[in-house]
């Protein structure tokens, strides 16, 4: 079948089985490769990117569902040369450690600061809460999420 | 890991995908929110020949007020039931349960109606549906059925829709100023599913009276499991810890645990004794507008 | 002891104490890190691996006719084809061997029966399920209690000269001194646990794309290591290829704790079929292989005997073990300790005599027994003990901290000769659980624990005032595979100041690039920004044995410091030649020689480094690089006390940490911002493995816990919070005083857990529940009822 799909606001067209993943069209096909995937039961987040902005795992789609819609992957984050405040984030409270999970994390912080500037602890471990990290212990995730948020904030009022 | 190969089609309508369903026949399936169905055919679980897609089809996504009940579309995700005001207002027994049905992510993909037409006896959703005494509409191209929830959970994995048929809405009853649930949902991590569930609701009358009880078990038996011996009993009485202890033992007798690494048998028991009072108590207490 | 190091260098030299931001997380961040699974070679092929449905039973025959029919199919590899080759088997790292896809036996659920390689992973896997395999099942042996039965069947009846499923023994300590302690004794307190199966599950899963070139017969193996040169000498041994052949690439690793240790058959497999035919292929496991077969920890039966005065002295220790090793003994650990380091379960306290008797045995469960963020069974040992302590203490009607304050080694006892063996470079015990005393208001919480709770909940509170053992070690006494536990460092400086450090270890996470450069910064002076630190091509780097059981800042760390200041006293020369001064009045301070008592008449080392290859003197060698191999001339102790509360539900058996509090001292910080992420990771391990994650297997051998649906790793949202403090008492021996970080939390955290939750219940008359610590095993615990798994 052939799919169309705007990824990071580039348009691709490709053909592709019924049956392939998301992930595998998005790493494979695409050579978008900082999607990644960390489990085969949709537990672990490591494959999130953002459909119409909104988080999902894509491991647990079919390519061809993407068909007419929009995506956003790690690669996508950056704007303009510049790192978005949650990137920046990331990497200067330590939010990371081998990195696997980062892009799954990011993307999900992504969307929580969208749609709640101003997140509590508690909600944004409660957003983080279909990602697994193995390595941080998620404390300096959370930290680098709200201190993202108030960098935003920062730039609105600025 | 990678599923098999199967064809696909998605229908930009209702009309369109009821044609294609009925084209496939039985070896046809709907794919919905495929959070169930995809990790089951990567497994290799699953191998369905024919996948029809809803996903483009946005008439069916729609959670509405109608008549005194709420109508809740087959595209409807969790994340849109835990989102919306209107079930916030209108049925606390949903609202409490949505944020515990799998994980955030898994919650923008999942639907409620894929949910309740899977009838996997771990699921959240039909228990909630069983103590609210919710309806399920099917329809095929040949017309439109109303099912209550009870005879449409049949059995494991095994739901009343014949072939060429889909759940296209859930028909819920909304709550008035004088009832109110919820469900408690013992997991041993978020994503995981409930070691034990208990959905509970209760309509009080005028005089402050049990008009109509609800309750209903999750992963304590091969379906979700609704205990209208308790329901009975407590029907007509007032409300009491006694009455909720009778009720949480009646639960406890009822189900069917199985022992597994969630635990053994017994402790199952306990726990449905234990969150079926405290359920009870919760429902209650918003049904008084206590909460 | 300080309570913390002060930096000398300016924050943004970088050098020792400094928290600079990680240099690798640029790429990271920005989806640009390389890890395995991003590897696409031209022509490369995928491999997908046929395993076994049951855990124990003999293949009659294997029918794959069907499989290598389908479109796309390029080969299907079984055990016959390889042991034409000699490759149906290969060593292990504990002197045993392990069969790559089985020939005449499966012995666990799990293992490789054969391997298709396919031009698309998909028609890979298709293909797999179109072969058949006919077994004829054997009786599944499912717990070493059960190997060591009269009459149980015989797993590794291939193994000349094996009678029995006795996988191996082993002693340490003095049994005598130990029977005549307990001889002394007014009291004896006991414990039996179970530290359950465990898997390191790092977020990504193991694989390899072996790329062998069919004109030159080299192989470029790209592969998920922890340990790249010790790979390719074993792959060399192996495979039977000349070492000069081989180029191991370990690029990004997505998490390794200990998982990336062993060589897999999958490995071995998909090298075998590169070499065949002449192709890359590439074998990435799913997470249900990596589960179910590879690289296992823990699963030590443990009994304890503590013998105690009844003033609360310690006076010996006993210990014995029964390991389930699964079917091959597999356990990476250094050749001479065949229960790894266990035998540093005397833990932080000072008694005369101990004896630890271990005994191995096969079971039908995938084999493995890594160091998961371990130093070698260092955290069951540290388990056993931190438990045992605690039982004591109560048996005798005191205050686990008081108890533990009263048997401590005192620091002066430092270097301190363990009972077994050991000599504790150094150590303040007392001051690291006062901090975590105070930090958490333990009186406060005692206070607490006995008012009565509204909601009928249980106050608990648990200790752990663990020490471990890391950085193994000298040439001595360690080698894994016959190779010393070595490491090595290679740094030269470039014409313009900037530097590059090779390194023999590979980060997977731990921030290498980064933490590494501070040590250079720190010796030499140059920013850590200008340092770029090179891992995991073996052709690229120099020797050594890598990345686990927290060796790289002990050993890797100390070779860096010291080939670093071997390159300072060449500058040091290099200065003088261009101050027209003596080396010996030259003073050093961060990045400059200058003449003693003339600040201003001085050299930077970046103007030293363009002299070393412009304007050197006659008598002296062009450049300014060295290379050092470290051979540490003892391990390092890094300690610390963890206080935890626990709120405990009776009725459902659930229990939440209120509150954590850890004080680690790991001697000098180098940087402490990685360090605290490094501790914050292991709490969140300890926990995982004190309230959810395990692997267990029915009685049919079939595994529980081979996806992350049953094999619970904690989220954001059960982790706990935790509070860090720290103490620093550099080790002597170091040459920056470090003593590794990576596994402290993983080690001393469970028993924290576990103790607070016995604490919550002890007045309930519970004794132990083992981990993992379910509700519905509390439960058991407190309603009396046998719960079993
Ligand atoms: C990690 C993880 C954790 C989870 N945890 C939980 C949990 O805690 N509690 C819980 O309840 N669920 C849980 N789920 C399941 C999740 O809620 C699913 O969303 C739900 O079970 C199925 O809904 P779906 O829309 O994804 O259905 P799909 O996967 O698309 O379909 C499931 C089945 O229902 C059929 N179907 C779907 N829609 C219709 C329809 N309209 N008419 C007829 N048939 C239909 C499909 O053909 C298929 O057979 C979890 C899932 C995952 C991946
Ligand atoms: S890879 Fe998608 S959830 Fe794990
Ligand atoms: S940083 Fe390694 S998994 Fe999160």
């Amino acid at each position: 079948m052939e799919v169309t799909v705007t990824v990071n606001g580039v348009e691709y067209r490709r053909e592709t089985e019924p049956r392939r993943l998301l992930v595998d069209f998005i790493r494979t096909d695409l050579g978008l490769t900082g999607t990644h995937i960390g489990c085969d039961t949709t537990s672990c987040g490591a494959c999130t990117v953002l459909l119409d902005g909104v988080p999902v795992k894509s491991c647990t789609m079919f390519a061809v569902q993407a068909n007419g819609h929009e995506l956003t992957t790690v690669e996508g984050l950056r704007r303009d040369g510049e790192l978005s405040p949650v990137q920046a984030a990331f990497k200067e409270h330590h939010g990371l450690q081998c990195g696997f999970c980062t892009p799954g994390m990011m993307l999900v912080a992504t969307a929580l600061l969208g749609a709640n500037p101003d997140p509590t602890e508690d909600e944004v471990r409660w957003a983080l809460s279909g990602n697994i990290c193995r390595c941080t212990g998620y404390a300096n995730i959370v930290k680098a999420i709200q201190s993202a948020a108030a960098t935003m904030h920062e730039g609105v009022r600025a | 890991m990678y599923p098999p190969a199967f064809d696909y089609a998605v229908p930009r309508s209702l009309d369109e995908a009821l044609d294609l369903l009925a084209e496939v026949g039985d070896e046809g399936r709907v794919l919905a929110g495929g959070q169930s169905l995809i990790p089951m055919m990567k497994l290799r679980l699953a191998a369905p020949a024919h996948l029809v897609d809803i996903n483009e089809i946005s008439e069916l996504s729609y959670i509405r007020e109608v008549n005194g009940h709420l109508a809740i579309g087959a595209l409807t995700r969790h994340a849109d039931v835990v989102r919306s005001e209107i079930v916030g207002a209108g049925c606390s027994t949903m609202a409490s349960a949505a944020p515990w049905v799998a994980d955030p992510l898994v919650r923008n993909r999942g639907t409620v109606c894929g949910s309740v037409a899977h009838c996997d006896p771990e699921g959240d959703w039909n228990s909630v549906m069983l103590a609210l005494g919710a309806e399920v509409v099917a329809r095929s191209r040949t017309g439109e059925r109303v099912i209550p929830i009870s005879d449409f959970v049949v059995d494991f994995f095994t739901n009343a829709l014949e072939p060429g048929e889909m759940v296209t809405e859930l028909r819920v009853p909304r709550d008035d100023e004088r009832s109110g649930g919820c469900y408690l949902k013992l997991e041993r991590k978020i994503g995981d599913y409930a070691t034990v569930g208990v959905a509970a609701h209760l309509r009080l009358d005028e005089r402050g009276r049990i008009g109509r009880a609800g309750l209903a078990l999750t992963s304590v038996a091969p379906v979700n499991l609704e205990v209208e011996e308790a329901e009975r009993m407590m029907a007509g009485q007032e409300p009491s810890e006694e009455l909720f202890a009778e009720a949480a033992e009646i639960a406890a007798r009822t189900c069917q645990p199985q022992s597994d690494v969630r635990g053994p048998a017994e402790y199952k028991r306990a726990v449905v004794r234990a969150y079926t009072r405290r359920a009870l108590h919760q429902a209650l207490a918003t049904a008084r507008g206590e909460r | 002891m300080t309570t913390t190091h002060q930096p000398t260098t300016p924050f943004d030299m970088g050098g020792i104490g400094h928290s600079v931001r990680r240099k690798e997380d640029d790429r990271f961040i920005q989806g640009a890190g390389r890890y395995l699974d991003d590897i696409q070679l031209p022509g490369m092929l995928h491999m997908a691996i046929l395993r076994s449905p049951i855990a124990h039973g003999r293949i009659l025959s294997i029918d794959a006719s069907e499989a290598e029919a389908m479109d796309g199919v390029v080969a299907v590899v079984t055990g016959e084809m390889l042991a034409a080759h000699d490759l149906a088997w290969m060593p292990t790292l504990s002197g045993d061997t392990q069969a790559v896809l089985a020939t005449d036996k499966v012995r666990y659920q799990g293992q490789e029966v054969a391997a298709v390689i396919a031009t698309d992973p998909y028609i890979a896997r298709d293909a797999v399920s179109a072969i058949f395999v006919d077994y004829e099942e054997l009786p599944a042996i499912t717990s070493p209690q059960q190997a060591l039965e009269e009459g149980a069947v015989l797993i590794r009846d291939e193994k000349e000269g094996q009678t029995d499923n006795v996988a191996y023994t082993w002693e340490a300590g003095d049994r005598e001194a130990t029977d005549e302690a307990f001889a002394k004794a007014d009291l004896v307190v006991t414990l039996d646990t179970h530290y359950p199966r465990s898997h390191p599950a790092p977020l990504e899963t193991c694989g390899v794309v072996a790329d062998v070139d069919p004109a030159t017969g080299e192989a470029t193996i790209y592969l998920t290591s922890q340990a790249p040169h010790a790979h390719r000498t074993l792959f060399a041994i192996v495979a039977g290829l000349p070492e000069e052949k081989i180029r191991i690439i370990s690029p990004d690793i997505g998490g390794g704790f200990g998982n990336k240790v062993p060589i897999y058959p999958g490995y071995v497999v998909a090298t075998a079929a590169s070499l065949l035919i002449g192709k890359p292929v590439k074998w990435v496991e799913s997470r249900s292989e990596n589960l179910i077969s590879t690289g296992f920890a823990r699963d030590f039966h443990m009994h304890g005997e503590l013998a105690l005065t009844a003033d609360g002295k310690i006076l010996g220790l006993r210990a014995s073990i029964l390991s389930d090793q699964g079917a091959f003994y597999a356990d990476a650990q250094p050749t001479r300790f065949r229960a790894g380091l266990f035998h540093i379960c005397t833990g932080s306290y000072d008694f005369g005599a101990a004896h630890v008797a271990a005994k191995g045995a096969f079971t039908n469960k995938a084999p493995g027994g890594v160091a998961y963020r371990c130093s070698f069974r260092v955290t069951e040992a540290s388990y056993l003990i931190e438990r045992l302590v605690q039982n004591a203490a109560y048996e005798l009607g005191m205050d686990p901290a008081e108890f533990r304050m009263k048997n401590f080694i005192r620091p002066e006892q430092f270097p301190y000769l363990s009972p077994t063996g050991f000599v504790y470079d150094s150590g303040d015990y007392h001051t690291a659980l006062r901090k975590a005393m105070e930090m958490i208001d333990y009186e406060g919480w005692r206070r607490r624990q006995r008012e009565p709770h509204p909601e009928g909940k249980l106050i608990g509170i648990g200790i752990a005032s663990f020490t471990e053992v890391v950085g193994a070690g000298n040439s001595r006494t360690y080698d894994i595979a016959g190779l010393k536990m070595i490491d090595s460092a290679e740094l030269r400086i470039h014409p313009t100041g900037k530097a590059i450090l090779k390194l023999g270890v590979k980060s997977q996470g731990q921030g290498h690039e980064t933490t590494f450069a501070q040590i250079v910064a720190e010796e030499l002076g140059i920013p850590f920004s200008d340092v770029k630190v090179q891992e995991g091509d073996t052709d690229n780097t120099p020797y050594g044995l890598g990345t686990y059981a927290s060796r790289s800042t002990p050993v890797a760390g100390a070779a860096t410091a010291v080939v670093a200041r071997q390159i300072r006293e060449k500058a040091r020369r290099l200065a003088a030649h261009l101050l027209e001064a003596s080396p010996d009045d030259l003073e050093w301070e961060p990045g400059r020689f200058f003449v003693k008592g003339v600040p201003d008449k001085g050299v930077t080392i970046q103007e030293i480094a363009f002299a070393a290859y412009t304007d050197f003197p006659e008598d002296m060698e062009a450049g300014l690089e060295g290379v050092h191999y470290y051979d540490p001339p003892n391990m390092t102790y890094p300690f610390g006390s963890y206080i935890v509360v626990v709120e405990v539900d009776p009725e459902d058996g659930t229990w939440k940490v209120l509150d954590m509090v850890a004080v680690d001292d790991c001697g000098v910080r180098i940087n402490p911002m990685i360090v605290e992420g490094q501790i914050t990771g292991g709490l969140t391990e300890g926990f995982a493995k004190a309230n959810m994650q395990w692997i267990t297997f029915d009685e049919n051998g079939n595994c529980i816990g081979s996806n992350f649906l049953d094999y619970l790793v904690p989220t954001a949202w059960e982790t706990p919070r935790f509070r860090l403090g720290e103490t620093v008492t550099p080790s002597p021996h170091h040459p920056i005083g470090a003593k590794g970080v990576g596994e402290s939390a993983t080690v001393g955290s469970p028993a924290a857990y576990v103790n607070a939750v016995i604490d919550a219940l002890w007045s309930k008359g519970v004794r132990n529940i083992d981990m993992p610590v379910l509700p519905h095993r509390v439960w058991g615990a407190l309603n009396g009822v046998e719960v079993a798994p």
